[in-house]
């Protein structure tokens, strides 16, 4: 066993499919100043393709949230173009999971997982199907009935997980989806998700805070700088998948790991003195 | 001797000590209360006849017993007739309440019209503007309504109206995602979001309604055949009758307790399954 993931994770990643797959979307030139003045994105570009498990990584105010927000819409640029080659998302195309799991205290895990399919209006005979096999993913089938209050954080965050499965989305977007859970509850939620993009090849476009989450996770980093948000430097992961608790340890992480680390600090560098200048 | 041995588990002194205080607390919860309504009883019996308090100035307690046997059926009445008042008015409160709190919740432009409107409506005693809206009202079912309706439906509106705006704003964006109209989102969304205040607000309005049906009451006066406990309290004044004045009194305290009991009752009800408010903790 540890043969074959030593050498899955000594290899330079395949090329596989992933790699020369076709944009799914691309963000060109975008700025974001919001109402009060404040720059949230200056001059953004970065292409997400099709089975990417792409990170956002950056310090507060580099506006890594904004670019998810703007992604799905729920904001729009003040210049720039997104541009989505299979033709604009449509309802439901693109999932979100929030920092918190978002669900609502009145509905059973059930019902919180139906919610996406009840607003398009499908009944909830033929939803059962789509959301026991989203509940069996996440490992929560046995508390379709619990309510959120009878969940632990870790419960909760899968049950929005599964909420976004159900829609099979063209892509999910994740902020920062598991930096208030515990460490051990954080990697075991890294690996069900790594596993679940693999088993629905899905695009992943994940915020995170942490260096150490985005290299496990992703194929590609896109390493952000703050005040105002600009792209700082993308980084190729050189590790091929599946990667399990193994690469964690391994040497190819931590070099990676390294690479990303440098990047971040660099970028913290370049933020205006006005930083320094509140402290 | 610092533990003890209860149903074989080993509790030391300090958890022993606790679980003798919640047991004392909850039968005191129910043997306070009665033990002083009765010493109450007792003193209020005993101090009419220490200063040979007259009955027509303050009745002993078995006077107001023996007017509530005897003219019970007529006390039913009056009491029947109020509660009527009380309850179709906090119903069209309730009605009134919440569909304007959707209004305000829908249109900006709506609430910033019409809320001081509710607030002056609120904050003005309906003591003062009732005896106006009787001179103007002859149909005195729709004065007492108006009566009831006035001070019962602000809590109502104001609570929902809030509970409305206080869905969690990823929630909000989650829907919006999934193309929720604005319909869906008030059904599935703002209004089991909004519950909870609504509820509390239920529950003052309540009272308010009681209040403000037996307010009408007295400003309205009695007729023949819409006699309720306000008019039984005036008219047993004017002669003196002590004691029916007390029982309706009585009655009327023993409405409000009913109506705060069943919203709270209710409330629990509709929360039980998710809400903080109605979940009872292990510790």
């Amino acid at each position: 066993m540890n043969t074959v993931v030593a050498a899955s994770a000594n290899k330079i990643r395949e090329p596989n499919a992933r790699e020369t797959r076709a944009p799914l979307v691309s963000l060109k030139n975008i700025n974001k100043t919001f109402a009060n003045g404040t720059i949230a994105l200056d001059d953004v570009s970065f292409e997400v393709r099709q089975g990417d498990f792409l990170s956002l990584v950056g310090p507060s105010g580099c506006g890594k949230s904004t670019a998810l927000r703007l992604i799905s819409k729920l904001t729009s640029p003040t210049s720039g173009k997104i541009d989505w080659h299979g033709g604009a998302p449509a309802a439901g195309d693109i999932g979100f999971v929030f920092q918190e799991a978002t669900l609502m205290p009145w509905a059973t895990v059930w019902e919180n997982t139906y919610l996406p399919l009840k607003l398009k209006g499908i009944s909830k005979a033929d939803a059962q199907p789509q959301i026991e096999e989203a509940l069996t993913r996440v490992n929560l089938l046995k508390f379709a009935k619990s309510y959120p209050r009878e969940l632990s954080g870790g419960m909760k965050m899968r049950v929005s997980i599964a909420r976004s499965l159900v829609m099979r989305p063209k892509i999910l977007l994740m902020d920062e989806p598991f930096a208030a859970l515990d460490e051990i509850t954080r990697f075991r939620l890294n690996n069900d998700l790594l596993e679940l993009w693999q088993t629905y090849d899905w695009t992943v476009i994940f915020v995170t805070h942490s260096v150490f989450e985005s290299v496990f996770l992703s194929n590609r980093i896109v390493v952000m700088s703050p005040n105002p948000g600009r792209v700082f430097q993308e980084i190729d992961v050189t590790a091929g998948y599946p990667r399990d608790e193994l690469f964690r340890t391994s040497p190819i992480y931590s070099a990676n790991c390294r690479i990303a680390s440098d990047a971040l600090e660099a970028a913290m560098k370049i933020g205006p003195q006005s930083d320094g200048a509140h402290l | 001797m610092s533990t003890a041995i209860i149903s074989n588990q080993v509790i030391d002194a300090e958890e022993q000590a606790r679980v003798r205080a919640n047991q004392r607390e909850k039968l005191g919860r129910w043997l306070i209360p009665l033990v002083v309504v009765i010493l109450t009883g007792i003193m209020w019996d005993r101090l009419c006849v220490w200063y040979e308090i007259p009955h027509y100035i303050v009745p002993r307690p078995y006077r107001v017993w023996n007017e509530l046997v005897k003219d019970f059926p007529f006390l039913m009445s009056a009491l029947q007739t109020t509660l009527s008042t009380t309850f179709l008015g906090l119903g069209i409160a309730i009605v009134g309440g919440v569909l304007l709190a959707i209004v305000f919740n829908q249109s900006k432009w709506a609430e910033m019209t019409f809320f001081p409107y509710a607030v002056i409506l609120q904050v003005t005693p309906i003591v003062a503007i009732f005896p106006i809206i009787n001179g103007y009202i002859d149909s005195r079912t729709t004065k007492l309504l108006l009566a009831t309706w006035l001070v019962a439906f602000f809590p109502l509106l104001s609570n929902t109206t809030m509970g409305l705006r206080s869905v969690d704003s990823n929630l909000r964006d989650l829907f919006r995602l999934n193309g929720a109209t604005k319909w869906q989102t008030l059904i599935h969304l703002q209004l089991p979001a909004a519950l909870p205040y609504f509820l509390s607000g239920l529950k003052i309005a309540g009272g308010l309604a009681l209040i403000g049906a037996i307010v009408a009451e007295f400003v309205a006066g009695a007729t023949g055949n819409s006699f309720g406990l306000a008019s039984v309290i005036v008219e047993a004044s004017y002669r003196l009758n002590r004691p029916r004045s007390f029982a309706a009194l009585g009655l009327i305290a023993v409405a409000g307790v009913a109506i705060f009991a069943a919203t709270s009752i209710f409330a629990w009800f509709m929360l039980r399954k998710w809400h903080e408010s109605a979940i009872k903790r292990d510790v």
